[in-house]
């Protein structure tokens, strides 16, 4: 296996599918960059690709019928992708930072997430919205937010939070392949991330949990750049003899209740680690899944940690409180040990 | 429109403000320590200080992601917004906005806006403030050539026609959303002539000119005032240092910069037009003690302290 980076990764899905299927098309700011600039053609070809650069190469590869530069108008790019998905093409959208899903929102949650229900099973609308997640990059309270538990109070959006490079490309490939709309979040504190990441094109479902540590005493539920500080955490307790099992169910809807499940009756103690909300979250979601249905498996109360109910601040000093840490997740585990 | 020495001196000093404080934080930046995005504002000042020198402080301003310039112009603290920047607690929003959240209410300024197209709603809504209190009041919105492509942009613009509010929608016009060019990315090119259509005036100047800038903005406010209802105004200037601190600027043509830096420095276009009346020494007097200005900034900003980790709870409600 070759070592990746998560963007990388993520680049790569997109570069297989796009030669796969002549029907993948990616629609976005920027997505190459340089269009109607002032260098020569040459020059100026990828001189962005992609704010982050995950989309950088795919426009030389695949031309600009494919890989579209739009203006700057979030309404009209996710409307054109759902428009185009429910007539047979099979868009990927750039939201460039998720925060921005608000200027576009209609065109998902009234539109293409309903359309099959809607026009009673005879309509499929097969696009994927990427954008980046996350705090960590003191980027403010307009573009650190995690608002993947808005998108999945929607019925008929999936929706896909992956935490490492290997994940990222094989829940991506599915997420193209997939007849549903998909909102994938990429965290942006991770596409710097290495692993290892099979060169060939694989798929990896939705709504399977992965146990990334399997464990005794305490089941971790994370997701995304929380996956990794979870890890840590079981990683040291296991040295005090404390085994702690983390489970990052990989997408948030569909969600893996079987899996989540199962892990809560082996262990009977949770910890819940979210960077979505305070309130209204995937934390919530998955404790109310654990009391209604697993309630007799407890010997704890579930624990909870995710940032506080604030937008997200500026400063590195407070945002640095408001991210869910490593500190806090241990604390918890050797709380709910002792209880 | 005749302005005096004394408007003409105020009107080179916020625009040396401007330049100096840019220039500082590109330098600043290097050193690693200011957080987050950093959109400069250079190569724009007259049109920060065109449309703002015919503003009172009562007056709303709304602003975009590169917002340092319209905050100088509309009269914020340059002391408490260069601490903002470096993420202190001395910051203007005490360290939870950052550069792309700058915001004033006490002296009009509604905020630089980190959503593309986030201001021309926000300011109808000043303007409307100001049209329901019948105070001859105006808003003023702020939006480059990318950010004229949002639709709400237009919703706005439509709104403010049916309404009839004082607002005024100025386009800075730089060439460039982001790393794609306004040829591109507008289409028609043309973000006045588009205005136009819906029904209200709506003018270009050239936006490295301060005397274009403040004339078309007098005219507008003294429309907006007497209730002759919006104007918009497409403002054409450049942008001399990259989309954010750190794009290479790939897209940009060989020399552009160098070409802009000379012949198009809306400092130096300033000081030939009022040759006659402003000496060098009045200006290059307002250069040192701005200069002064911006290093004490910077080493206060550097020496304040980081909020406090109560402040994280703080200011989500009025009374939390
Ligand atoms: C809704 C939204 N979409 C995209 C972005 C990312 N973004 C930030 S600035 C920018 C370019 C804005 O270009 P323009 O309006 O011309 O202003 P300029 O940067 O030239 O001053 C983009 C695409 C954003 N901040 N908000």
């Amino acid at each position: 296996m070759t070592i990746k980076t998560y963007r990388e990764a993520i680049r790569d899905a997109l570069a297989q599918e796009m030669a796969r299927d002549e029907s993948v098309v990616l629609i976005g700011e920027d997505l190459r960059g340089g269009h109607g600039g002032n260098a020569p053609e040459e020059a100026k070809v990828e001189a962005f690709g992609g704010v982050l650069g995950v989309t950088k190469g795919l426009w030389t590869q695949f031309g600009s019928a494919r890989v579209i530069d739009t203006p700057i108008t979030e309404s009209a790019i996710i409307g054109m992708a759902a428009g185009a998905a429910v007539t047979g093409l099979r868009p990927v959208a750039e939201l460039m930072f998720m925060d921005f899903f608000g200027v576009s929102h209609d065109a998902l949650y009234n539109q293409a997430a309903k359309f099959r229900y809607m026009f009673g099973g005879k309509a499929k609308a097969p696009l994927v919205v990427r954008g980046m997640i996350g705090a960590g990059f003191s980027a403010a309270a307009q573009h650190s937010q995690s608002p993947y538990n808005i998108f999945a109070t929607t019925p008929g959006l999936k929706v896909v939070v992956p935490s490492s490079p290997y994940d990222a490309k094989g829940l991506l490939i599915q997420s193209i392949r997939d007849d549903d709309p998909v909102v994938f979040c990429e965290h942006k504190m991770l596409y710097d991330m290495k692993g290892e990441v099979p060169d060939e094109s694989y798929t990896l479902p939705l709504g399977q949990a992965n146990y990334t540590r399997e464990g005794e005493d305490v089941t971790i539920i994370a997701l995304s750049a929380m996956v990794h500080k979870a890890n840590q955490v079981a990683d040291k307790l296991l040295k005090e003899g404390i085994s702690v099992e983390v489970v990052d169910p990989r997408t948030v809807s569909p969600l893996d209740e079987e899996g989540i499940l199962e892990s809560v009756a082996s262990t009977g103690r949770v910890v819940i680690v979210d960077e979505s909300a305070a309130r209204f979250g995937f934390a919530h979601d998955v404790a109310a899944l654990i009391a209604s249905q697993a309630f007799h498996f407890l010997k704890a109360p579930v624990a909870l940690i995710t940032p506080p109910h604030t937008p997200v601040p500026f400063s590195p000093a407070l945002e640095k409180l408001w991210i869910p840490d490593v500190d806090r997740i241990e604390a918890a585990v050797r709380q709910l040990m002792e209880a | 429109m005749e302005l005096n020495t004394q408007q003409l001196l105020k009107a080179y000093r916020k625009m040396r403000e401007i330049r100096e404080f840019e220039e500082r934080l590109h330098t600043e930046n290097t050193s690693g320590d200011i957080p987050g995005f950093i959109h400069l504002y250079t190569g724009e000042e007259a049109i920060a200080v065109g449309v703002c020198e015919n503003l009172q402080q009562t007056d709303y301003i709304g602003s975009t992601h590169r917002g340092h310039g319209h905050c100088i112009a509309k009269g914020c603290d340059i002391h408490a917004m260069m601490a903002e920047i470096f993420g202190k607690d001395a910051g203007l929003c005490r360290g939870k906005g950052g550069s792309m959240h700058i915001a004033d209410l006490s002296k009009g300024m509604l905020g630089a806006n980190a959503i593309v197209g986030g201001a021309p709603p926000l300011v109808i809504g000043a303007a409307l403030t100001a049209k329901t209190r019948n105070n001859g009041g105006v808003a003023v919105s702020f939006t480059g050539d990318g950010g004229s492509n949002q639709g709400l942009v237009f919703e706005a613009i439509n709104m403010a026609v049916v309404l009839q509010l004082p607002a005024i929608f100025v386009f800075e016009n730089n060439g460039y959303g982001e790393a794609t060019g306004h040829n591109y990315a507008v289409g028609g090119r043309d973000i006045a002539g588009r205005a136009a259509g819906f029904g209200l005036p709506a003018v270009t100047v050239d936006g490295t000119d301060f005397f274009a800038v403040y004339e078309a903005t007098a005219e507008a406010v003294k429309r907006a005032r007497e209730g002759g209802g919006p104007s918009v105004i497409e403002a054409k200037a450049f942008r001399w240092h990259g989309h954010f601190e750190g794009d290479p600027g790939l897209y940009r043509g060989e020399g552009e910069i160098e070409r802009l830096r000379a012949d198009h420095d809306p400092l130096k276009i300033f000081a030939s037009k009022t040759a006659g009346t402003l000496t060098r020494e009045a200006l290059e007097a307002i250069d040192a003690e701005v200069k002064a200005q911006v290093d004490d900034a910077v080493i206060k900003a550097r020496a304040a302290g980081y909020p406090v980790a109560e402040s994280l709870l703080t200011d989500v409600y009025v009374s939390y």
